[in-house]
Order: C-alpha cells, then structure tokens, then sequence
C-alpha cells in the first residue's frame, strides 16, 4: 500500500510516498535526505507524539503537563481523558510523575513548576 | 412614586436626568439595554460643533450655539474629557469656496463667534498632512471635541449619586395615565409610576411616542461605519476636519478623538439599525479618508465600528409637550449635532418644560462635580503616589496599553452607574480599548468582574446576557 | 529604597532572563529585572506545548520548562527582580519610571537598560474584517491564556484565521480539550508557521486549511454564531462567489506579531519601519547608547532558542557598556537588497569586534537559492540554501577579518536560481 506524507524535518517539507505491506516499509521515495526517509518510516511503522496539557490542581490552578515519552498517536484522545480526570496538590516540580505508565511505557509529568 | 420619569439612557436622557437632579425631584431612568450608554451615544464622532451647519432658526441651530458654549463647563463639572480643537471645514473645488464662505455666514446668524475662512498655505500650517488638493477651509475657533460615552455615563452616575434610580433591562411598552398619574410599564409586567414623562428614546422614541398615539413623531436609523487608529498616530491630524457639504451628502470626517485616538468615518445608510460594520462601508471611509489627508496611517488601525444615529423625517429635533397626552415630553429626532447641544437641550427641557408642569425647587444638596480618577495616567508622580498610599490596587496595572490600573476598573464595576461586564468596563475606564483591543487585559477585567459580582469566570459577559466569554472549565 | 542600577532590565521573559545572566556573567553586578506579572516566564508559562529547545539544549521542552532553567540560573545569581511591577516610561538619559502596588511609582536611575518587553497580536480590529462585534473573538494567545493558565474554554466550534504557529498551536489544544476547530484560513499561499506544526497541529486531527483563504464576515449579535470565508486573488481581495460559511462561537486569530515598543518610542529611540522594533547594532544597542533591545521587542523570532542568543549578545554588551563605558564606534550600515524583507543588526558597528551574525527574512519561498553580503561589489559572504521561506528567519554569519574591509554599506540580498 502507498502513503504520502509531507516531511516536518526541515522547511522543505517534502511530500515522501511510502510503500508498505503488512506493517513493513519496503519503499521510501519522495525524500531529499535520510532524515526524511528515517521519519517516513517512523510515521509508517507506529507514529508517536508527545502529549501536552494541563492538569487542574485541587486549588483550582493549572499545572502544565505532558508525556514524558512519545504515546501512540491513537492513544491521544485515551491521554486526554485520563488527564481530565487526574488531580494533584500544590506545590508541584518539574519532572514529577503524576500518572505512572500513563500509555505503554510513558509517564505524565509535571512541566511547569507551580 | 416618581416625579419625572426618563426614558433612555442615551446622553440625551443622561443629561436630563442630571439636570432634574438640580430641583426636589424625584426622578427616575428606564434603560432597555443592561447598561446605560448602548445606542447612538455609544458610538458617534464625539463632535462638538460649532453651529454653522444648521439652517438658522431651527431648534437645532439654537440648541447647537448654546450647547457649544456650555459644554466645557459641563465636562469639567463631570470630569470628562473635551478638548476645544477647532474645526475645518474643507474646500476642494471653487464651488466648495463658495459654500464655505455661505456656511460661514450662516454661522454668524447662528450666532457662531469666530468664524473664518483660511488659505491654503495657513490650512497646510494648520494641518501638515491635509491634501494637496484642498484650496481653502472655514475655520471655527469653537468646535471641539468630546467622548460621548464618557459624557453620558458621567451624566447619569452623577445624577444617580444626587439621587436618581436606574432601572436597566427595562423595555417600555407600555404608557398610560390616570388621574394625573402616568404608569410606565415593561413587556415582563414591571411599572414605575410618575408625574411626568420624559421620551429620550432615542431610535427608539418614535415608538414610545406611538404608545400614545403620537404618531406624527417618524423616527428612522442611518448606520454609520467608523475606523479608529492608534493614538501612536493622535497628531495625524489636529482639527476636526470635514469634507464640504455637497448635495450629495457631507461625507465623513477625519478628527482626533478627546482621547488622542484618530477617527475616520461615518458613512450614512438609510435604513439599517444593525451594527455591522461592511467590506464596502470600510472601503468608503478609507477612499474618503485618502482623499482628505496624505499619508493615512492605516497601519495603525485598532479597530472599525458602526453606530447608528436616529433622525426624524422634520430634520430637526423634536422637543416639545405629547399633542395626546399632557405630562408627556418627547424629546426625539435628535440627530447630529444633538451630542453638541445636550447640555442645551437638558437645560430647557427642565427648567422650561418640566418646570412648566410641576413645582421645582431646587436641590440644596445637588453636587454636580464628579471627582473621576479615569485620568489616573495623567496625573503628577506625587499625585500618584498619594493615591497608591490610598488604595494599593491604583498600583498595579491592568491594561497596559492604555495604562489603566486595577483601581479604576474596581470604582467602575463599584460605582454609578455600575459596569456589569467587560465593554461596561471598558466604556467607563479604556481598559481594552487601546491597540492590542483587551487581549492581555480581558481575562484580568473578567476575573475582576467575577470576583467582585461573586461569580464564577465563566458566567462574565462581553456585553449583557448571551454574550458569554466563555463555554466552561477545561477540566 | 534604592534607585540606581547599572543595569535595569525590562521584561522578565526569555529574553530578559537571559540578557540578566549573560550580562552578570560578564562581570556586571548591579542588575534590575522588572516583571510586570507575578511569575517570570513571560509568555513561555502559557505555552505548555513542547518543541522549545530543541537548538539549544538538543532537548524538547515545555514553554515553562524552557522558562525554569533561565529562572534557576537567575537565582542562583541572586540577580534583583520586581514582580507585578509595570514600566510607566523610559527616557533618553536611562530614567525608568515604575509603578507597583507596594512603593507606588518611583523613577529608577540605570547606567544601561535592555529592553525586554516582547510582542503583542494583531487584533482582528487591525485588519477591519466586517461584520458584528460579539463576544468570542479573541487572539489566540489570550485564547492559550484562558485554556492553558485559567483553565476555561472560551468556545466548542473553532474557526481560526491565520497560520502562524501559534494558530496551529492552539487548533490542537482546542481540539484536546474537546472543542472542534472547524477550519484553519491563511490569507497566504503558504503557512508562515513550522512544518511540524502543520503535520502534528492539523493532519493529526483532520483539521482543513484553507490557504489563500480569508474571513471576510463575522456573524453574531451577542456571541459569535458564524463566519464567512472566501477565497482571495493575487491581490488578497477576496473573490465573490467563493464564500464558505461556518456555523461557529468562536474566532480565533493569528495574524501576527507586533513588537510592543511604547516604551522605546517614549525614549526617541529609532524605530525600523520592517521590523517595527529598534534599529541596533549586531551588540544590539538601539540608536541610544547604553540602551539595548532583545527578543521579540526588537524582532519577531520564530524559535525561543534565538531569542536567548540575541539576550545574551545584548546582556554581554550591556556588561561592557556598563564596566568600561564602551562607546558606539564608527557603523555601516545593513540594507535589505534584492527578495529580503528586513536584516536585523541594521548596522554594523566595526569597534565592537567578533563576528557578525546578521539576521535575515526573506520575501517569498525560493528554492536552491544564494544569499549574500555585499559590500560595494565585494561579496563579503555567500551562502546556498536549499530553500528559504518567509515563515524562517534565516542569519548570514560574517567573519571578523571580513568586516574589517568593509567601508561602505552592507547589502543582503538572496539570487534565486528558481522562484
């Protein structure tokens, strides 16, 4: 099966054509570099993100969060709605674990100091 | 029980409300809208004219003339910012000479002092970036400018702290009279009771007026567009400077506004009481603009707007007894220069009109001064500091765009009349009116609101029920 | 209370914070911070989202993340800051008049300021797009504001009108935090914000943009109930006959960035008409001596990374204004030449020493293309590019031993071999 994405290496965004069977890169084309070919598979194979966000501290603010790992990209929504629910108390550091193994094996961490 | 009851909050109904105050009365103020301040008054040129253009012996070249002269007095009564720049009134053509020479004789019927017809090489002197292609202008010394929504809301807080009553979301639809005693009543069912009647409805006082059954008052709406440009280019001009009448209108105006801003506009479209400004209105202002001045500083433009002014189909103001029913007042069609002549028109209704109707005795206890501390910015360092010592919060700056402190907008949301909301606020303070248009300051005003109206963020309006800020928490 | 400093800085954002600690770093002791709100970050604590750093720390950060690293190094330098504490105005002799809650307004006297104060949005106001005034217009910052520092939604049906990366920032986070953004227009036949953006803010989550598309009406009395769309021609006037309509309560904008430089008009300071922040040297002092500029009062930056490097060129210079009163030496100066929008140092100022790196947005998008400084006809340095975009801001370096020829005024300009 073809795919085409667009490149987010660099400003040339190049439009790469990716030819894959059963989960498997067989073809890259399209791309004007090896990072391009590297994220074209990436994409293809199990494409990742990071997730940011906010967390509602029991006094009402708001602490900046994210993943401190790339999740799944169609875990995203399950984040945001495990998120929503979690809570925390203030004062909070960066790098603190609020949800352990929040998708796979990624953490929710703090990532603002409140 | 009322003595006079007013019917709008327009600066019309603001500064006859404030003149009843003057005498033992007990008056009262009906607004439709949830503030005061929400039509024509709004959003006008924030012109005082000087009294040339109206036709002699009408109602509004007499209103005019002395509303002119009274008008500073007033302002600094209220604590209101009106500046006396000076007009122009701008030539293009030879046939344009000779309207401006008519308008100046004209004028001096009126009864305007200081009239005169300038050069091109003064009007250049006068005015750097005017037109090449202007030949000549009136000149009058006595023209100014004022901010209309400054003024009323004054006028009215003033008159509430002498002891008027607001009553806002308060819709007349209904007017009777028994035994000498009018009920005025609202679509919900609510009534105030009172002597006299006052109409200052504004677009909407030709159907208060048919309440009666007076329907010879014809009221309709022109809908004018305005752009504002930052007060970063306030010495653009320095005059009010308007195009010379022809027959085919009066064209829009470019002048600064009392608060430095530049103003450009309005258009005039019959019919249309909606307050969308339009691709081809804006167009018309920047064409007219381009042709009055070089060098328009466009880029520094904040905001565009539209305002909708009412007039009626005698083409002068209306102000008199009901032909149906005694007691009634109508002050109505009160089109341009109707800001100028207020104070006027104020003046005569109550001494004249009222005092025709009933016993007027004057207020010992009225103080007419407003001590604002909008002007907070401009105040001396010590003078400042005496206020911070005071109250800590005239310390910390809300918007700062146009440097206004969390002070002010306290007194605004605490005072008469109070604001309600963020464009109340805004109205009554310039918080969120300057170039970056409340996008730092807006969610510090609303959380102002909230915590002194004790409600949750997202209840706090933009401007009266159903113009919610915002939809919910995020979590 | 004390009122002299050798240094007062404005603005306690990025910029600031690493104009503080570069400028201490070089010997300079006596630093003043002044912050208006009550944290410092500036507006990297609003920006959740991660990418910041990525230049500098080889690292993805959150915006606060970035903000705390400058922060701890500002503490352990014990370097003097003011909290809600806002600048009034700045004049020419280096007079800084203040105002907080606690010693109301006082006037600080500095031997050098840096000007930190960062940008503001263009407004929807700015940009006369008709229609009605209703609630639910708002710059997407103060949208971020809200959903990011508050914690409220300020709307479910989302069109937003620009593609700077803020826009693109804020269509995902609307969208995780349930709204649904309806459409993104960008006047522009290009997005001027990062691919990335494009791919992980839009596509993710099937959000269209319309390029070469515009608002051109806003519906809605009280709160926003819907917009109109249309296409715009070569001119950026909208074509009839293609308008779209979306049922929304909410417009956001991302139009822009304006560098917010009351103050330093207030001091007579020359402004550049295509920056719209100071005209500096490459020390990054403005036309006043001893008064210096960083960060997004001085230009619009696309990466936060930049904006520390030029705070610490302005800090480090700052340092040395103050320590050993370092004058402006003889400059040429810097023109755009041919598909360059602006360069920013506007001069170069041949005493300071080192290497000049000049600063540079291009005009349009152009592909295998050269830049180069010229002097007179004297190619001082050449640089091929792959590809150049307005949404980039690009830097020419220029050696030392180059300058030292230069006698007349320096020209960038980009030759493209393909448009």
């Amino acid at each position: 099966m073809n795919k085409t994405l667009t490149c987010i290496e660099c400003p040339m965004g190049c439009e790469i054509t990716v030819e894959e069977e059963g989960g498997v890169v067989k073809n890259v084309s399209g791309n004007s570099c090896p990072r391009g070919k590297a994220y074209a598979e990436s994409e293809t194979v199990c494409p990742k993100r990071v997730v940011t966000s906010t967390v509602r501290a029991e006094s009402g603010e708001m602490v900046p969060v994210k993943t401190n790992k790339p999740v799944k990209k169609d875990e995203i929504f399950k984040v945001m709605e495990i998120i929503r629910k979690t809570k925390c108390h203030l004062p909070v550091q960066i790098g603190e674990v609020l949800v352990k193994n929040i998708s796979g094996d990624a953490d929710l961490i703090v990532s603002g100091n409140v | 029980m009322f003595d006079v009851i007013v019917i709008g909050g327009g600066v019309i109904g603001g500064l006859v409300l404030r003149e009843l105050t003057k005498y033992d009365l007990r008056a009262a103020l009906l607004e439709k809208e949830n503030d005061v301040c929400m039509g024509a008054s709004k959003a006008n040129s924030g012109i005082v004219h000087a009294g040339f253009d109206a036709a002699p012996d009408t109602l509004k070249a007499k209103f005019n003339v002395l509303g002119n002269k009274m008008m500073p007095q007033v302002c600094r009564e209220l604590g209101v910012k009106y500046k006396n720049n000076g007009s122009l009134v701008v030539a293009f053509s030879e046939e344009d000479v000779k309207t401006i020479n008519a308008l100046k004789v004209r004028g001096e019927k009126n009864g305007v002092e200081g009239l005169e017809i300038v050069d091109k090489t003064r009007l250049r002197e006068m005015e750097k970036n005017v037109s090449d292609e202007a030949v000549a202008a009136l000149y009058a010394k006595t023209g100014g400018i004022v901010c209309p929504y400054e003024l009323t809301i004054a006028a009215i807080g003033n008159a509430m702290d002498n002891g008027a009553e607001l009553f806002t979301d308060f819709e007349v639809t209904g007017i009777t009279k028994q035994s000498d005693i009018f009920t005025v009543s609202s679509a919900e069912g609510k009534s105030v009771e009172g002597r006299v009647v006052i109409n200052c409805a504004g677009l909407a006082s030709g159907r208060i007026a048919s309440l009666v059954g007076d329907d010879y008052i014809k009221i309709k709406d022109r809908k004018g567009e305005y752009i504002l440009l930052d007060r970063e280019s306030g010495d653009f001009v320095n005059h009010t400077l308007f195009f010379t009448p022809t027959r085919l209108g009066k064209g829009i105006l470019v002048t600064q506004t009392a608060d430095n801003n530049i103003l450009l506009g309005p258009t005039a479209e019959e019919g249309n009481s909606n307050t969308a400004t339009s691709a081809d209105g804006l167009s018309f202002v920047i064409e007219k603009a381009r042709k009055m001045c070089k060098n328009l500083p466009l880029f520094n433009t904040i905001t565009s707007f539209a305002g909708v002014r009412a007039y009626s189909d005698k083409h002068d103001f209306i102000i008199e007894e009901s032909k149906n029913m005694k007691g009634l007042i109508h002050c109505a069609g009160i089109e341009s220069p109707g800001l100028t002549a207020s104070p006027a028109i104020a003046e005569y209704v109550a001494e004249t009109l009222v005092g025709g109707m009933l016993p007027m005795k004057k207020n010992g206890g009225f103080n007419g001064n407003r001590k604002p501390d909008y002007f907070f910015k401009n105040l001396s360092m010590e003078e400042k500091n005496e206020v911070i010592k005071r109250d800590s919060s005239y310390g910390k700056i809300v918007c700062r765009c146009e440097q206004i402190t969390e002070g002010e907008i306290l007194r605004a949301i605490r005072e008469n009349p109070p604001a309600k909301d963020i464009d109340g606020v805004k109205r009554r303070t310039r918080a969120g009116m300057g170039r970056c248009q409340g996008g730092f300051c807006q969610p510090y005003v609303a959380e102002l609101i909230a915590k002194e109206q004790n409600k949750p963020l997202y209840e706090i309006t933009k401007s009266g029920e159903g113009s919610y800020l915002l939809t919910g928490v995020t979590k | 209370m004390k009122t002299n400093y050798d240094i007062v800085i404005i603005g306690g954002g990025p910029a600031g914070l690493a104009a503080a600690v570069s400028a201490y770093d070089n010997g300079a002791r006596d630093i003043l911070i002044v912050e208006r709100e009550q944290k410092l970050g500036g507006i990297l604590n609003q920006c959740v989202h991660n990418g910041f750093g990525l230049t500098r720390f080889k690292e993805s950060l959150s915006g606060p993340e970035y903000a705390a690293r400058f922060v701890a190094e500002v503490r352990v330098r014990n370097i003097e800051v003011w909290l809600q504490t806002t600048v009034l105005s700045l004049s020419v002799d280096k007079k800084v008049t203040v105002i907080n809650a606690e010693i109301g307004v006082a006037v600080l006297q500095a031997k050098a300021v840096i000007l930190a104060m960062g940008c503001r949005e263009r407004s929807r106001g700015a940009l006369n797009i008709a229609g009605t005034r209703p609630a639910g217009i708002y710059s997407a910052g103060t949208a971020q504001k809200y959903v990011n520092i508050k914690g409220y939604m300020p709307g479910r049906r989302v069109v937003i009108l620009g593609s700077g990366d803020i826009g693109l920032i804020m269509a995902r986070r609307m969208t995780l935090e349930g709204a649904k953004v309806l459409a993104v227009c960008e006047i522009m036949p290009y997005s001027s914000g990062l691919k990335r953006n494009i791919v992980q803010c839009l596509n993710d989550f099937d959000i269209p943009l319309y390029l070469n598309h515009t608002i051109t009406k806003i519906e809605g009395e009280k709160r926003v109930t819907g917009v109109v769309v249309s296409a715009v021609d070569e001119n950026k006037q909208p074509i009839k006959g293609t308008e779209m309509h979306f049922d929304c309560d909410t417009v956001l904008f991302s139009v822009g960035l304006i560098p917010e430089n009351e103050l330093t008009k207030g001091a007579g300071i020359t402004l550049s008409p295509k920056t719209r922040g100071a005209e500096v040297s490459q020390t990054r002092e403005t036309s006043v001596e001893g008064i210096f500029a960083c960060g997004n009062v001085l230009q619009v930056h696309d990466l936060v990374d930049f904006v520390s490097e030029e705070a610490e060129t302005a800090g480090r210079y700052a340092a040395a204004y103050v320590l050993g009163g370092k004058k402006q030496g003889e400059s040429v100066a810097v023109k755009n030449g041919a598909n360059i929008a602006y360069v920013c140092p506007q001069r170069v100022d041949k005493g300071a020493g080192g290497n000049v790196k000049l600063f540079f947005r291009v005009t349009g998008t152009f592909k295998n293309c050269t830049v180069t400084a010229k002097c007179g006809d004297t190619a001082l340095v050449r640089k091929k590019k792959k590809i150049a975009v307005p949404g980039e801001m690009e830097n020419l370096l220029i050696p030392q031993e180059k300058l030292a020829g230069a006698s007349g005024e320096i020209t960038v300009a980009l030759e493209a071999e393909n448009e």
